[in-house]
């Protein structure tokens, strides 16, 4: 009954970690090959060991840009979330606001998000606050529709319950409601984390001075083709770690909310 | 939303009421409050819960018979209902009740202990520990109040829910099948423990189990397709052993009357 089917059910079977090293090692393995045997030059693909001198060589310069995507994508990420989950509570406790937001929320989805990059660099310079904006807007709706979707999914019994016990109406929400939706929550936040470096990266790319988005057009600008793969392997080693600890952190949510109970 | 009074304030009287249901029911089967899709659950009915007692409403599956209950606890139905649902000392019924269901709606993220005070914890009112610290031993969960639901087996979890209809310390309580679920040890442990816990209650058990009825009714109905009726009770009092003969040529009667 409290089984809330969560979209990312698929994600969460897990992998064993020697399977995917032994994948990865291959497909390397077949992209040096491939390299060698084409002889194309270095400026249109290097290979990895190329790749791989370069990020040696550049350890300081791509660890700083990262450093500073890493904010960013954090920042929007913890923002976004914040910002989704309150107005999903709000539109919760309204039902005349969810009848005049939630369509325009809908169709706002309509927007490509990216061709409003140029715009916040615009407003808000080349600085982190427009890649915050940006990474808050790519995930606000996914944790909004999710966080709301579980709110209104509520156990009839539950609130059959609270209501023969005079539950309070705040107090439904919050003691009842909140953390029944804690696992619809978590599965918004999963893909949130995903989502999230794409909004910084492209906010780099539009306009910044310091990033891995940022690096790579600079590299690309340049012609070091092998510094610009070694940001872009950065930017997914990145993305990877960062889903992995929001995973174990919605985990730990989703456990004391007793999912799959 | 009904009006919400603080529970437990000195005008409430402890002495378990009467509870009578009179009116007509009538399922609406497709949400239109169209007179042509009404079809009616019960017409003319007076239905009684006596002070103190426990009344058994029998009934097979899908006849309506928590759709009864849930009329009494204020709770939505899908359906019309006209007429009245009053206590004989003419004070409002929803401040007085406690609910238990088949499911046992323990919230999964509160503790046992924290579940048996949820009904404090919505009305925001402090927590009668020496209450809870009481149920938690008459229930045999003392060594087990830490554990959440999860860690519990299905008696266990019963159990808890039980604990937390009499935390609520109310009058009248209302029983939707809360044991159906259960083994058939379990199930007999739980009847026990409900029917000496609940004695001086008005209670409502719900049930499609004609054992189960009487080995615990004072007084049993069974509803169907025709109508309600009173049904004959053994001369001995609840809890009834079900090896008599009185008892089991009383099952064979009932079980006669939910086949026909």
């Amino acid at each position: 009954m409290l089984n809330t089917p969560s979209p990312q059910s698929v994600q969460r079977e897990s992998f064993r970690v020697r399977d995917v090293v032994l994948t990865t090692l291959v497909l390397l393995l077949l992209w040096q090959i491939i390299v060698w045997v084409t002889g194309v030059p270095r400026y249109i693909l290097p290979g990895p060991a190329a790749v791989a001198s370069a990020w040696v060589s550049n350890v300081g310069l791509i660890g700083e840009n990262t450093w500073v995507t890493a904010i960013e994508v954090i920042a929007g990420l913890i923002i976004g979330t914040g910002f989704g989950a309150a107005t999903a509570l709000l539109l919760m406790m309204s039902s005349t606001l969810r009848r005049f937001l939630m369509p325009v929320l809908v169709l706002s989805q309509t927007i490509p998000v990216f061709a409003l990059a140029p715009l916040l660099t615009l407003w808000l310079g080349y600085g982190l606050s427009s890649k915050i904006v940006m990474t808050i807007l790519i995930i606000y709706f996914p944790v909004t529709s999710t966080f709301l979707d579980g709110l209104r999914g509520t156990p009839s019994g539950f609130l059959d319950l609270a209501q023969t016990m005079r539950s309070y109406r705040l107090q439904t929400l919050l003691r009842v409601r909140v953390p029944a939706a804690l696992p619809s929550l978590t599965s918004g936040i999963r893909l949130a984390s995903v989502y999230a470096p794409i909004g910084a990266i492209i906010g780099e790319w539009v306009g910044a001075s310091k990033g891995l988005g940022y690096l790579m057009l600079l590299a690309n600008g340049r012609v070091k083709t092998d510094l610009m793969f070694a940001a872009l392997i950065t930017l997914c080693v990145f993305t990877l770690v960062l889903r992995i600890v929001v995973g174990l952190l919605c985990r730990k949510i989703d456990t004391w909310a007793g999912k799959g109970l | 939303m009904m009006e919400r009074h603080p529970f437990g304030g000195t005008g409430v009287p402890k002495q378990a009421p009467a509870v009578t249901v009179t009116g007509n029911f009538y399922w609406d089967t497709d949400n239109t409050s169209d007179q042509q899709a009404l079809v009616p659950l019960f017409q003319d009915l007076e239905f009684r819960l006596e002070p103190s007692c426990w009344t058994c409403l029998l009934g097979t599956s899908g006849i309506g018979k928590s759709t009864l209950l849930r009329l009494i606890a204020g709770l939505q139905t899908d359906g019309i209902f006209n007429g009245t649902v009053a206590a004989d000392d003419a004070l409002p019924i929803v401040d007085r009740i406690a609910y238990m269901a088949q499911s046992d709606l323990l919230f999964p993220w509160l503790s046992v202990e924290r579940n048996i005070a949820t009904g404090a914890m919505l009305r925001r009112q402090t927590v009668n520990q020496q209450r809870l610290d009481e149920l938690l031993l008459q229930t045999g969960l003392a060594e087990h109040r830490h554990k959440k639901p999860g860690e519990l087996s299905g008696g266990m979890r019963q159990r808890t829910a039980l604990a937390r209809t009499l935390m609520e310390d109310t009058p009248i309580v209302l029983l939707d099948e809360p044991f159906s679920a259960l083994d058939t040890r379990t199930r007999a442990d739980m009847q026990q423990l409900a029917a000496t816990m609940l004695q001086d209650k008005t209670v409502l058990l719900v049930t499609h189990d004609a054992a189960e009825a009487l080995r615990l009714g004072h007084h049993i109905y069974a509803l169907s397709t025709t109508g309600m009726a009173a049904c004959d009770i053994p001369a001995e009092p609840p809890l009834r052993d079900m090896t008599s003969a009185a008892v089991i040529d009383a099952q064979r009667d009932l079980l006669l009357r939910l086949n026909s």
